[in-house]
């Protein structure tokens, strides 16, 4: 069984890495990070498109062999202990991998074969399950005549059917309509109260902050920093954001006045957001200098700012 | 939190042989094929198991009636029925295997998720190559039995040694599954897999099954002999005819060396296809 280091707050350290690489011929897709994840934490990998979140997830999930570095799950190698490594885990891939001529039970069914789980265990998960995704009345039905959204709940469903102490989601929410999502968070908050590790890369700020308790932002296969929500907001946005518009031409021409009222400003095409811990003041300082925006807005500052400022605003392919 | 049943199963098989990539659940993916199958095509299966009788039928009667009798072995004669159902047999054993290790796991490599989904699971490469060749092994063994069922009442295959035909078409069907799922994993487009129907129907026509391999010149029968359908062939020939004899034990070898170079490389290509 794995020691329980006093460093980390008492709690069990479940995943370790350390230099973890992995590279696709000459792409380096994961450029040898360091994490880790303790029991009962909800962690999320936020980053761009590329960012190599899925292949960091993956190599946890024990279906992709690393290319350098070390990983333990559960104090295991997964190049060696890999079938016992997966049967703790239940993992919802970014593409749903359904059986798509096969019926929404008899897809929960052999998935729990599987992990060679009897049949009245599986029978008994199967009506708690369709009930937990919300698909009693499509139990009969082949896969490929379900919405992506219920495909979606449906391989989260059945990622629970071994009753895993690791949930990992990969996007679980890409697709889901609102309710799903918002029935979907609810459920996760559940799991994560009973003690499940939730682990879950995601787009979405509002989820990123909703679920997770610790979150570690990705670009380019590196990690650009990791922390609580809260303290990411305080270490790399201010507390307020001011956006202030003054049509498209004259943005650029009172740039350089801004610039001096705040210690950080962003010019872009169609406002300009300035940083400050009061911004109300802000506005009026500019105001006061004879500087009338069309339209100003001050609002908190969010996840999604700490996300822009440190993987840019550029697409970069 | 209580341990889960999935992590007691998963490490009751701690240091057991070949742990990570084998999880002794094979049965797992059969079940799974067995249940995607009851929504399937028997009009398919039914088309390989009337082949072979319709073959028996025309040329076992039809030409049978122009070459009378053929020795198998020094003074053993037999009708050319008896000749060539054995054959046939060993035939459809290796179609009911190729057809399903092939196009079947061509598919599901290509467009489904399948193979994904099972090694997110705690069931290792090797489990999956198992239970899709056994899959493949199981309807070249239907159409064995099947053909058996129909040509031992007629008196083409008898005596209590007929019935070792069908142990010998497990044999042949095992070997074949296993080379054509190796073989799929490697395939990239249909056209690659379409060179298997290409190679079946020669591998047939030219194994011995329709006259002794003495008709050739010598080098040929050495090709011929280099051949898997040959081999399989003359396993069933000799069983049914209740003709034993050591060079069975070749026969059966090569079949063994055929299924330990599919299973394992079968392995270590699902291993590399979802895995890396
Ligand atoms: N099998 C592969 N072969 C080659 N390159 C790959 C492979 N899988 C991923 N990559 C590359 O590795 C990088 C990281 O991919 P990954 O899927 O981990 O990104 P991600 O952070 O999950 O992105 P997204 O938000 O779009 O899902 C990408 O540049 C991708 O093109
Ligand atoms: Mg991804």
């Amino acid at each position: 069984m794995s020691t329980i280091d006093p460093a980390t707050g008492g709690k069990e350290p479940l995943i370790i890495a350390r230099g973890l690489r992995k590279e696709y011929g000459d792409f380096t897709a994961v450029d040898g990070i360091d994490f880790q994840v303790n029991r009962g934490d909800s962690f999320g990998f936020l980053g761009p498109n590329g960012a190599g979140k899925s292949t960091t997830m993956r190599i946890i999930a024990a279906t992709l062999t690393r290319s350098g570095g070390d990983i333990s799950i559960l104090g295991k190698d997964p190049e060696v202990r890999g079938p016992e490594i997966r049967a703790h885990l239940g993992v919802v891939p970014q593409q749903d991998n359904l059986d798509n001529s096969l019926t929404v039970e008899d897809n929960l069914y052999v998935y729990g074969r599987y992990f060679g789980l009897s049949r009245t265990f599986i029978r008994n998960k199967i009506e708690e399950l369709l009930a937990f995704a919300q698909l009693e009345e499509k139990r009969g039905v082949k896969v490929e005549a379900l919405s992506g959204g219920m495909k979606r709940r449906l391989t989260i469903a059945r990622a629970l059917v071994s009753e895993p102490e690791i949930l990992m989601l990969d996007e679980p929410t890409t697709g889901l309509d609102p309710q799903a999502r918002h029935i979907l968070w609810d459920r996760l908050f559940r799991l994560k109260e009973q003690g499940v590790t939730l682990l879950i890369t995601t787009h979405y700020m509002d989820e990123a902050e909703q679920l997770c308790d610790r979150l570690m932002v990705m670009d380019k296969g590196r990690i650009m920093a990791e922390d609580s929500p809260a303290n990411l907001i305080k270490t790399y946005s201010t507390k307020e954001v001011l956006e202030v518009r003054f049509g498209s031409d004259r943005n650029a021409q009172f740039a350089d006045q801004l610039r001096s009222m705040s210690d950080r400003i962003e010019v872009l095409p169609d406002r300009v957001l300035m940083y400050s811990d009061d911004c109300e003041s802000l506005l009026h300082e500019i105001v006061s200098k004879g500087m009338q925006p069309t339209t100003s807005l001050v609002r908190r500052s969010s996840l999604e700012d700490v996300f822009l400022r440190l993987t840019g605003r550029s697409l970069v392919e | 939190m209580k341990t889960s049943d999935a992590v007691l199963i998963a490490e009751s098989l701690k240091g057991r042989f070949a742990e990570g990539t084998y999880s002794r659940r094979a049965r797992a993916v059969l079940e799974h094929r067995r249940i995607a199958f009851k929504q399937g095509h028997w009009i398919v299966v039914l088309s390989g198991f009337v082949e072979p009788i319709l073959y028996l039928f025309s040329f076992g009667y039809g030409v049978g009636k122009l070459v009378g009798r053929i020795q198998v072995t020094p003074g053993h004669w037999v009708s050319y029925a008896q000749f060539i159902a054995p054959a046939l047999l060993a035939t459809s054993a290796m179609n009911g295997a190729i057809y399903d290790s092939t196009w079947n796991v061509f598919f599901r490599l290509k467009y489904d998720g399948t193979y994904k989904a099972m090694l997110a699971t705690s069931l290792g490469p090797l489990d999956v190559a198992l239970g899709e060749i056994g899959w493949a092994l199981f309807r070249g063994l239907i159409y064995a039995t099947g053909f058996t069922a129909i040509v031992m009442p007629l008196g083409i295959i008898k005596g209590w040694y007929g019935l070792l035909a069908i142990p010998a078409a497990v044999i042949i069907a095992f070997g074949f599954a296993s080379i054509g799922m190796l073989y799929t994993t490697y395939a990239k487009s249909f056209a690659q897999m379409d060179w298997v129907n290409i190679v079946m129907l020669p591998l047939f026509l030219f194994s011995g099954s329709l006259y002794p391999l003495s008709i050739y010149p010598e080098w040929l029968r050495y090709v011929i002999e280099a051949l898997p359908l040959y081999h399989g062939i003359q396993i069933v020939r000799c069983l049914s005819l209740g003709i034993i004899q050591w060079s069975l034990l070749v026969h059966v070898a090569y079949f063994v060396v055929m299924i330990g170079i599919g299973v394992t490389f079968t392995t270590r290509r699902m291993r590399a296809l979802f895995m890396r």
